[in-house]
């Protein structure tokens, strides 16, 4: 479950801006749409909002990862031309949106039946006691939040953690450990499965439509 | 037109009516939570499944599907029934078992389908669900826990109201209705959300633990705190009025009524003149007398004044027969002094398409060009107000207002905010001038108060000049209004009850008391004057009326008069039609209605009324006035442009009602209205204490 929303809380900034850089893609995304129907733009928008802090999270100290304060909210209701209103309530239905501030490496672990039934509670147990924090809890350097979630849609490759916009699949104890290392110390660690195989395929390598994955240059 | 069968009855319906609408065309009835027939439909609380068939083997949600051809659809079948049960099922887990204490009971949407539908137990043993209740204002309590998430109050708000400002938050478990970021629903219709919720989550404040639906006596009547003219039931017990709520009536309020109609009740009991009062004319202190003593003053008080030195002012509230026998009671004595324009206005009453919606209430909703003139209607008539929403919602009406620039729920172009700029735009050729002409349905709405100033007179010549040249007025249309905001206005037009030939108006009329020229003065409810100040100190005054407010404040002798919920009295409302509204309580004490109050005092000046009862006095009202007879209908108006030479003045239109929630003696009484105050209008309590 995601962070509650705290309306006067003292992070929650006056005012929010997007950047030049940012009010470019907004514009893009907002052509997607035909012509008054630019309120279908508010879940993008709300995207790159949680981005945009996510860039300055990243450079300040201490670190911080991406949400939305309750400013960007307002603001992009303003871009909109929309209801305040209209724009928390897809921003509260939606888990991946932040309402508060996390971790610049937001791990979301999969505790789902199919990842449980393949140790998910290794994962979880090392990421708690590596991390010193519990699940919704924020490493006090600001690195790290932990958070459950349901099924991320990686089952074949149970147990899995999602880190920001990344999949870190059939993971151990061990493995997992070695990412928040990696992680922790500002380098990226190969993404996807963490025992070696392409995508989902068997581990010893395609067993069928062996053309076609040739092609896709997997193997 | 489609054709389906619904429990093996035939029924042909238009294209694009819901399953659950079709079935009510013929009597059966679909239980629902969501569904309102004024609201968008979301379909989310799935009570209204139905089996149909041809279509996948399921319930479907009768309220959001169209009829088809040659569907057949089961409202009762097994499935159906074990669907409903299921959802009920669902709907209770969560639902806090505290009909006992909850004020919803009785009355309760949930509580009704649960005997109907529901399991006689419960198979569910966890923990139920707690929310945290939302404060929203003064007037709506929220019991968030009982709330079944159906989103009415949200739709209503965001579609009726205009005020988007509540919504469901989060999901699953976790979803709840609120604003978010703890806002107060600012609105002047937000009673209609205790209305609308099909549960107990949201009941009206003042009324909380106060009484028990079925304990209470109901009462059609009208509103009168306004022109519109809402119908709504007054609901009491012994002799105090509990609650007020809407009455349906689809040519003017629909199903809602504004806050101050129906949370003001309280001041029906508060600061009431129970018995008439003397001013000792020495130490100047009221004093309580009986009727016969309060007679005898002013019959020797009137002795030695002459009829053409007498006056009389009629308020805000008073109902046609009382300004009928009012009328007759002053040409009894030879005045020809009266008038019942006590905002100032300088309104025509000889023409009644001048006065009066000449286009309806319900015609509203089918412009597709409105002019607002002087008027900000949210405040002055709030549910025309959501007639003009419900054109530029559903029709995309445009919407210009010379005037005042106002909040109002809807976009508008600001043409300008004086009469000089109303004359400029009839003269325009293009902009909005031109989308009126253009306009299928064009409608002016001039508010009262655009007449209530020294070139009145001038101004509403130039607004029905602008009517005629913008095309508002046409052969087969006339989309000319005026929006008065008094509910005894238009009645007192319509009797004359205005300066007789040579008679003095208003304005005369509180000069004369000054310079001596009026001796005496009889007040019918005016309260909306400073009376103090206005009247001169040494005009004899009578106040008839039934709050201790200006008027009372100012008067030598008061006579107590009965409520507009304590009489049975005609009102005619802003498009002139009349309506009656009827005694739901006894008045307080001593009280009399205010017909019988002129009735007895003109017998004892020697001039008696030749009516005894209220029956006898409507049979003479109507073979004046027959259009007073036709209850609920609106004739059609006589129409004039007037050629005026005055000149209009460069003064912008003011608005008169600054504070929705004080407009009248009974509010200014009522501390609900005051709370509203404090809530809403937070800026304007400061100016007042300055
Ligand atoms: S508060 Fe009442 S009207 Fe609003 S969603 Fe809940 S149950 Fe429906
Ligand atoms: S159960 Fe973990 S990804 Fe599906
Ligand atoms: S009434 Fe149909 S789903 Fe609620």
């Amino acid at each position: 479950m995601k962070k509650p929303f705290e309306l006067h809380a003292d992070y929650q900034p006056e005012s929010f801006e997007f950047t030049k850089a940012y009010q470019k893609k907004i514009k893009d995304v907002i052509a997607l749409y035909p012509p008054g129907r630019q309120q279908s733009a508010v879940m993008p928008l709300l995207d790159l909002a949680q981005r945009q802090v996510g860039e300055e999270g990243a450079k300040a100290t201490p670190v911080y990862g991406g949400w939305i304060p309750r400013a960007a909210m307002d603001h992009i209701a303003e871009i909109l031309d929309m209801p305040a209103v209209k724009v928390y309530e897809v921003a509260t239905f939606y888990s991946m949106y932040n309402l508060a501030p996390v971790g610049k490496h937001l791990v979301q672990i999969c505790t789902t039946t199919p990842c449980w039934l393949n140790g998910s509670d290794g994962v979880v147990k090392t990421c708690k006691d590596k991390l010193g924090i519990q699940m919704n809890e924020t490493t006090e350097d600001g690195q790290f939040t932990i958070m459950e979630v349901e099924c991320l849609g990686a089952c074949v490759n149970a147990p899995m953690v999602q880190i920001n916009d990344d999949y870190y699949e059939d993971l151990t104890p061990e493995t997992m450990a070695e990412l928040i290392d990696i992680l922790g110390q500002d380098m990226k660690p190969t993404v996807g499965s963490q025992k070696g195989r392409a995508c989902s395929m068997a581990a010893s390598g395609p067993t069928v439509m062996l053309e076609g994955a040739k092609k896709a240059k997997v193997v | 037109m489609p054709k389906l069968t619904i429990n093996d009855i035939e029924v042909e319906v238009e294209p694009g009516t819901s399953i659950l609408q079709a079935a009510e065309q013929i009597g059966i009835e679909i239980p629902r939570f969501c569904y309102h027939d004024r609201l968008s439909v979301p379909a989310n609380c799935r009570m209204c499944l139905v089996e149909v068939s041809p279509g996948p083997p399921k319930p479907a949600a009768s309220c959001a599907m169209a009829c088809g051809e040659g569907m057949v659809v089961k409202t009762d079948s097994d499935m159906v029934k074990q669907a409903r049960k299921g959802v009920m099922e669902m709907l209770l887990i969560n639902h806090p078992l505290d009909c006992p204490i909850c004020d919803q009971g009785g009355e309760c949407d949930l509580q009704d389908q649960a005997v109907a539908y529901g399991y006689d137990r419960s198979r569910y043993h966890e923990n139920k669900r707690a929310v945290k209740d939302k404060e929203l204002g003064p007037l709506v309590n929220t019991v968030m826990t009982r709330c079944i998430n159906c989103t009415r109050c949200v739709r209503f708000a965001e579609e009726i109201a205009g005020t988007p400002v509540l919504g469901q938050f989060n999901r699953g478990e976790e979803a709840e209705i609120g604003t978010f970021i703890d806002q107060v629903v600012d609105t002047e219709l937000s009673g209609n959300m205790v209305d609308i919720c099909p549960v107990g989550a949201l009941t009206s404040k003042p009324y909380q633990f106060k009484a028990r639906s079925w304990e209470l006596r109901k009462t059609d009547t009208i509103d009168v705190h306004d022109a519109v003219g809402c119908n709504i039931r007054v609901d009491a017990r012994g002799r105090e009025v509990m609650r007020v709520l809407p009455r349906l009536h689809e040519e003017i309020n629909e199903e809602w009524i504004n806050d101050r109609s129906r949370f003001s009740y309280d001041g029906l009991s508060k600061a009431r003149l129970d018995r008439p009062y003397i001013r000792d004319e020495k130490t100047g202190v009221m004093s309580e007398s009986s009727w016969d003593e309060a007679f005898a003053v002013i019959k020797s008080k009137l002795a030695k004044v002459k009829g053409s030195e007498i006056a009389g002012l009629a308020g805000d509230l008073v109902s046609v027969e009382e300004m009928y026998a009012f009328k007759d009671f002053l040409h009894g004595l030879g005045s020809k002094d009266m008038d019942c324009r006590t905002d100032g206005s300088m309104i025509d009453p000889r023409v009644r398409g001048g006065y009066v919606m000449n286009s309806g209430i319900e015609a509203i909703e089918e412009a597709d060009a409105i002019l607002l003139v002087g008027v900000n209607p949210r405040y002055e008539g709030t549910l025309v107000d959501t007639r003009i929403r419900k054109a530029v919602r559903e029709n995309g009406a445009k919407v210009a207002l010379v005037g005042e620039a106002c909040d109002l729920t809807y976009r508008y172009e600001h043409v300008g905010d004086s009469p000089a700029d109303l004359e400029k735009l009839a003269k325009a050729r293009s902009g909005f001038a031109k989308i009126l002409k253009d306009a299928k349905k064009p409608v002016m709405i001039v508010g009262s108060g655009a007449y209530a100033r020294a070139d009145g007179a001038a101004v509403q010549a130039l607004c029905h000049a602008a009517a005629e040249k913008l095309k508002v007025v046409r052969k087969d249309w006339n989309g000319f209004n005026v929006l008065q905001n008094a509910a005894s206005r238009v009645g007192g037009l319509d009797i004359g009850f205005v300066p007789a030939k040579e008679g003095r108006g208003l304005a005369h009329i509180l000069a004369g008391t000054k310079d001596g020229s009026v001796k005496a003065m009889f007040l019918l409810g005016a309260d909306e004057f400073n009376a103090r100040a206005e009247i001169g100190w040494k005009c004899f005054t009578v106040y008839v009326g039934h709050h201790g407010d200006h008027g009372a404040e100012r008067a030598d002798v008061i006579l107590p008069s009965a409520a507009y919920t304590e009489q049975d009295g005609l009102y005619v409302n802003a498009e002139g039609r009349p309506q009656l509204a009827r005694a739901a309580v006894t008045p307080p004490g001593e009280a009399r209605s205010g017909w019988s109050i002129f009735r007895a005092l003109s017998a004892v000046l020697g001039k008696a009324l030749s009516y005894d009862t209220l029956a006898q006095l409507r049979e003479e009202m109507v073979k004046h006035y027959p259009h007073l007879e036709l209850i609920d209908e609106r004739g059609a108006n006589e129409w004039a442009v007037f050629d005026s030479k005055a000149k209009v003045s460069g003064d912008v239109f003011a608005l008169p009602v600054r504070n929705f929630y004080l407009t009248n003696a009974i509010c200014r009484a009522s501390d609900t209205m005051r709370k509203c105050v404090g809530a809403f209008h937070a800026s304007e309590v400061l100016e007042a204490a300055e």
